[in-house]
């Protein structure tokens, strides 16, 4: 009896439908239905957080949870839960919870709720099933649901800029899911099968059509994963609003990227395969390089939220280059890192989104004297950024020490020194706000303040920073603890390498 | 050449003819006869061929009472719609559409 | 019991049509309800016999051919009826609350519409090359009245374009089916095909077939014989758009495909196919491409149609001389193309007919700030424009994945990039229209409530084509049901 309840399958589609149906009832609510739109919106979260915990401890139990129908002659619709999948799908549902919780304060008295949350209820449905997607056909459905259903959160505003930027989000992603489509059917032509398998599923000897398809692959999904040379849409997209950047940029589409690069190399691909036919190294070198032009980029950004976009740049490209090691220490340290850098990043982003709505601040040198002003966001912010330069013991130093370690396994030096040339670009670009934000002395008043009560801020707009700031600690600290995202990345690992 | 394939020629002839008017005049009217030249032309050559083949067939005459039928449905409505068409914009041909920017 | 489906299916429109003559636009609304009832519960009907007892010939009266109409009753027939009714019933439905009763001339839409169904059940359902031309120019002439029905000169005008091309064109059709009889003595389809295969020296029959082709190509709007179609299009009400889209064209393609499938493998060649098949994709690129300069909304969705249309031609390639199963995939492609686009472009009609009706005017760029008031039809537009992309899981995805599998397994992969690129080019007229919508509007906040029924068809059929792709398998297990002679 409870065997058969852990094994439910439906709980795979309940997961997806939580945010599926909020999407639907919030697109049905009139406009000024505030109360009851937040109560779906937090509702849903907190039952698919519930439900995807069930799930994480029976995959935790060596449970897998499948489900599937056929489409088309060959194609299957096919969601499954492995330790992979819970990996995103965990990170996705704990960021929906907080991200809504923020959105709900930040967009306070703004135009267009409805829309915007029905939306962002989509996107995280799509993440979710890019999360459980149990082949490469599933992953592509949820991929350009992603697309999609980002884009009219990216032009929330409405303003010229917002809809320039949206264009050429919606150029970029749908090229890539394009590139994506052709390597898919191209694969399925050749291999008859889009499943993801421990171990890969591509047979035989390395041919130059599957290292052609495999570059199709990688490099639509690199867009989303904004890999250079394809992350021209990211740095745009920061005219959305605050929460959505925060969803892009931590959780759903450079995440999903990234993911999807990950299932690649090793469900579909395997990873010796891919090893073996010489693909990883020029993969990993392209990630090298996007992590010291991205963090290079990032120095120069006076706007708080482009220096973000561009340090995602960097940070994600850490993932790939795990993955690109080759080895299981690498996978080790992408995969944390996935969970790391969305937790890092959503953090900052929350911050700067704090000091835009409260002080009206954007740009990093009016960022004087914050700190006094709202100290439990500057708190956050900071510990957000010395976990990205990779400060022990915080989230990041386990990720960088992890990937140097995967990296002398691997017997690649040259990326210990790219990542420590990174950490010192990270150092770089960060401590001067922290500088300014606790060392320097406001002298005018701030652009445009908003006072709300006893609190430095709106409280939904506070907690959920404070919350991921502490989570940022925990994580790293308590890293040899089970459910942890090392230990769990490690469980990932050791699954794929011994099935 | 038997005289039923003299048929399908002259049909041909007054295909291709009933085509060029088609394509070439202007006036509304006049591309509804050439249109109707089509129309016979092509029921000329479907008889013709076939008696050719056949001798005296009764399908292909059946056929081309029902074409005729069409033929003249088909010109009817063209009538009533060029009829109306000069009503409302006083022109007896498909102009470029130059002026259709207006209104909503 | 099969006797009463097939007398039902043909003869209540026929029958409407004449009743609804006699009746004004409201008795004639009235009226249609019951009629399109009788027509969707028979075509389920006999969707469901087929898929349970596979197909057959049906002799109507009981008149063999060549003189009575013999009808050929398969799996891809019965899908194509129950499209139609599906189509069809919603177009009336919102035809009935769209149309102004009090203007005139809108009486004598029940019965063209009545008309133009009873012509696309013949033609689904047609045996024989001749009953099919009689089905063709049935639908082309109330195509014609309905499009005439938008009243203005501009609405004239565009109607006497449509109806000139489309008489030309079957002109042609008939010419290659007088050479057909006269070189084989029959017009029964199959049996041409079978003596084709007798005797593949025979030049006429090739003239005969590029005729007909060129004829049918001109009647679908294959580029470059499309002119005729944006206007017609564009300016009919938008019900009538939507019927014009989804189903007329798909009328002519089918007889097309038909030939195609029957004498292409005998008759045609390398030459015809690859040019078949460029031309489609010049018309992917070029409809695509103008309808992202189209200013008004509608003439957007009818260039679509053109590009959308240029897909099915790829059919001719993909077909021709390849193995069985490349061939299969490609029809079923195609049959799930037709199928998903009637949908989505009859939905997408609809909506852009609510979306007009409500700021009052026909400019893409008055769409501004439209999406915070009528964000339902908005909705069923962008659902639409998903299958029209071609984006999982709807039905225009499927399509094109069996198509590209047919194209990479054939060795055309030129093909796959016409397919990848016309979905892009399709995103970017779509995308174009939420652009517009998404704009903040400085100046109008005036917008017109249409009723809820308007607004809930464009939606039920965009989900339909968007679920299509869920359920393909079904679908095409039953178009693909082995067809039984006589049985």
């Amino acid at each position: 009896m409870a065997e058969d309840f852990w094994l439910n399958p439906w709980l795979l589609v309940m997961a997806l439908a939580t945010s599926m149906v909020a999407a639907l009832g919030i697109f049905m609510l009139p406009e000024e239905r505030h109360g009851l739109r937040t109560t779906l919106n937090l509702g849903a979260a907190a039952l698919k957080l519930v439900l995807v915990i069930v799930m994480v401890w029976g995959v935790f139990q060596g449970l897998e949870y499948q489900l599937s129908f056929t489409m088309l002659p060959g194609i299957e619709f096919e969601l499954k839960a492995d330790s992979l999948s819970m990996m995103f799908a965990g990170l996705s549902s704990v960021l929906w919870l907080l991200t809504t919780a923020y959105a709900v304060g930040y967009l306070e008295n703004s135009p267009n709720r409805s829309r915007f949350f029905g939306f962002f209820s989509l996107c995280v449905a799509s993440t979710t099933g890019i999360a459980l997607a149990g082949n490469l056909f599933t992953f592509f459905l949820f991929y350009e649901m992603l697309t999609l259903s980002t884009y009219p959160l990216v032009v929330h505003r409405g303003t010229a800029k917002a809809l320039k930027a949206g264009r050429s989000y919606i150029i970029y992603t749908l090229s890539g899911g394009a590139v994506f489509l052709l390597g898919m059917a191209w694969l399925y032509a050749e291999t008859g099968t889009l499943d993801f398998a421990p171990g890969g599923v591509v047979e035989g000897e390395p041919t130059p059509v599957l290292a052609a398809i495999f570059v199709l692959l990688v490099a639509g999904l690199g867009v989303k994963a904004a890999l250079f040379p394809l992350h021209g849409w990211l740095p745009q997209a920061m005219v959305a609003p605050a929460p959505v950047s925060a969803l892009l940029h931590a959780v759903a589409v450079v995440k999903a990227g990234a993911f999807g690069i990950v299932r690649v190399i090793s469900d579909v691909f395997g990873m010796g395969f891919a090893n073996e036919a010489g693909l990883l190294l020029p993969l990993a070198g392209l990630a090298a390089f996007t992590i010291l032009f991205g963090s290079v980029r990032a120095l120069f950004q006076q706007d708080l939220k482009r220096r973000l976009a561009y340090s995602t740049i960097s940070q994600v490209s850490y993932i790939i280059l795990g993955i690109c090691l080759a080895g299981p220490l690498g996978m080790v340290g992408g995969l944390v890192h996935l969970l790391h850098q969305g937790i890092m990043k959503i953090t900052l982003f929350f911050c700067a989104g704090n000091y835009a709505e409260t002080l009206g601040v954007h740009r990093i040198d009016e960022l004087d004297g914050a700190g006094p002003r709202m100290p439990a966001t500057s708190v956050a912010f900071t510990i957000g950024a010395f976990g990205m330069i990779g400060t022990p013991p915080l989230a990041g130093f386990i990720t960088k020490w992890t990937l140097g370690l995967g990296s002398l396994e691997a017997e690649l030096p040259w990326v210990v020194a790219v990542l420590l040339a990174s950490s010192i670009l990270n150092a770089a670009y960060f401590l001067p706000i922290v500088h300014r934000l606790w060392f320097r002395a406001r002298s005018d008043a701030w652009p445009e303040e908003v006072r709300w009560g006893r609190l430095e801020t709106l409280s939904w707009l506070l907690w959920p920073p404070v919350l991921t700031a502490v989570a940022v600690v925990l994580i790293g600290v308590f890293a040899a603890v089970p459910f942890s995202p090392l230990s769990w990345a490690e469980l990932v690992v050791n699954r794929e390498y011994r099935p | 050449m038997t005289p039923h394939l003299l048929y399908a020629f002259t049909g041909l002839l007054l295909f291709v003819t009933g085509l060029f008017g088609m394509i070439a005049l202007d006036h509304l009217l006049r591309k509804l006869l050439a249109l109707n030249l089509m129309g016979s032309g092509t029921f000329l050559v479907l008889v013709g061929l076939a008696q050719h083949r056949n001798g005296v067939d009764p399908v292909v005459q059946a056929l081309v009472l029902t074409g005729i039928v069409v033929a003249i449905a088909a010109t009817a409505l063209g009538l009533v719609l060029i009829r109306r068409y000069y009503h409302l914009s006083g022109r007896s041909s498909l102009e470029p559409d130059t002026n259709d920017e207006a209104g909503p | 019991m099969m006797a009463w489906l097939m007398a039902g299916l043909l003869f209540t429109p026929l029958a409407w049509a004449v009743m609804s003559l006699m009746a004004g636009f409201r008795a004639g609304w009235r009226l249609a309800w019951l009629g399109m009832a009788v027509q969707g519960l028979v075509s389920v009907l006999l969707w469901l016999a087929i898929a349970d007892q596979g197909g057959f010939y049906y002799a109507l009266g009981d008149w063999p051919a060549p003189l009575g109409i013999e009808l050929r009753v398969d799996g891809l027939a019965v899908t194509f009826i129950l499209l139609t009714a599906t189509v069809a019933t919603a177009c009336g439905l919102h035809a009935g609350v769209y149309l102004d009763p009090d203007k005139p001339w809108q009486r004598y839409f029940w019965p063209l519409f009545w008309f133009l169904w009873a012509g696309l059940n013949a033609v689904w359902l047609g045996a024989d090359l001749f009953n099919l031309y009689v089905g063709l120019e049935l639908i082309s002439l109330s195509a014609v009245g309905l499009v005439a029905l938008g009243g203005a000169g501009d609405a004239l005008r565009a109607s006497l374009r449509y109806l000139l091309a489309a008489l030309v064109g079957s002109l042609f059709y008939l010419l290659g089916v007088a050479l057909i009889y006269g070189q084989f003595g029959t017009l029964s389809l199959g049996g041409v095909a079978q003596l084709a295969e007798d005797h593949t020296a025979l030049a006429g029959a090739g003239i005969a077939l590029a005729l007909m082709l060129a004829g049918l190509a001109l009647k679908t709007a294959l580029f470059p014989l499309h002119g005729w179609l944006p206007p017609a299009h564009g300016i009919a009400p938008s019900p009538v758009s939507a019927l014009l889209s989804a189903l007329v064209l798909k009328a002519s393609f089918y007889i097309a495909a038909r030939l195609w499938l029957a004498l292409g493998e005998t008759q045609g060649s390398y030459g015809v196919a690859q040019l078949a098949g460029a031309l489609g994709a010049a018309a992917v690129l070029w409809g695509s491409w103008m309808a992202c300069l189209q200013p008004r909304l509608k003439q957007v969705v009818a260039y679509s149609t053109v590009a959308q249309v240029g897909y099915l031609f790829l059919l001719f390639p993909l077909t021709w001389q390849v193995s069985d199963q490349i061939s299969q995939q490609a029809q079923e492609g195609m049959t799930l193309q037709v199928i998903s686009h009637a949908l989505a472009k009859a939905a997408m009609f609809l909506a852009a007919g609510n979306l007009v009706l409500s700021t009052g005017s026909s400019k893409v760029e008055d769409l501004a700030g439209v999406g915070r008031f009528l964000p339902f039809s908005l909705f069923s537009f962008g659902l639409a424009g998903v299958s029209l992309m071609s984006l999982p899981p709807s039905g225009g995805f499927a399509a094109k994945w069996l198509l590209l599998q047919a194209t990479i397994g054939s060795g055309q992969w030129w093909w796959a990039l016409v397919l990848i690129a016309g979905g892009l080019l399709s995103a970017a007229y779509v995308f174009r229209i939420y652009r517009a919508s998404f704009q903040e509007a400085s100046g109008q906040d005036d917008f017109h409530h249409p009723p809820r029924r308007l607004e809930a068809i464009p939606m039920a059929l965009a989900l339909l084509s968007l679920g299509l792709g869920l359920a393909g398998e079904p679908v095409l297990a039953i178009m693909g049901l082995p067809f039984e002679e006589d049985g």
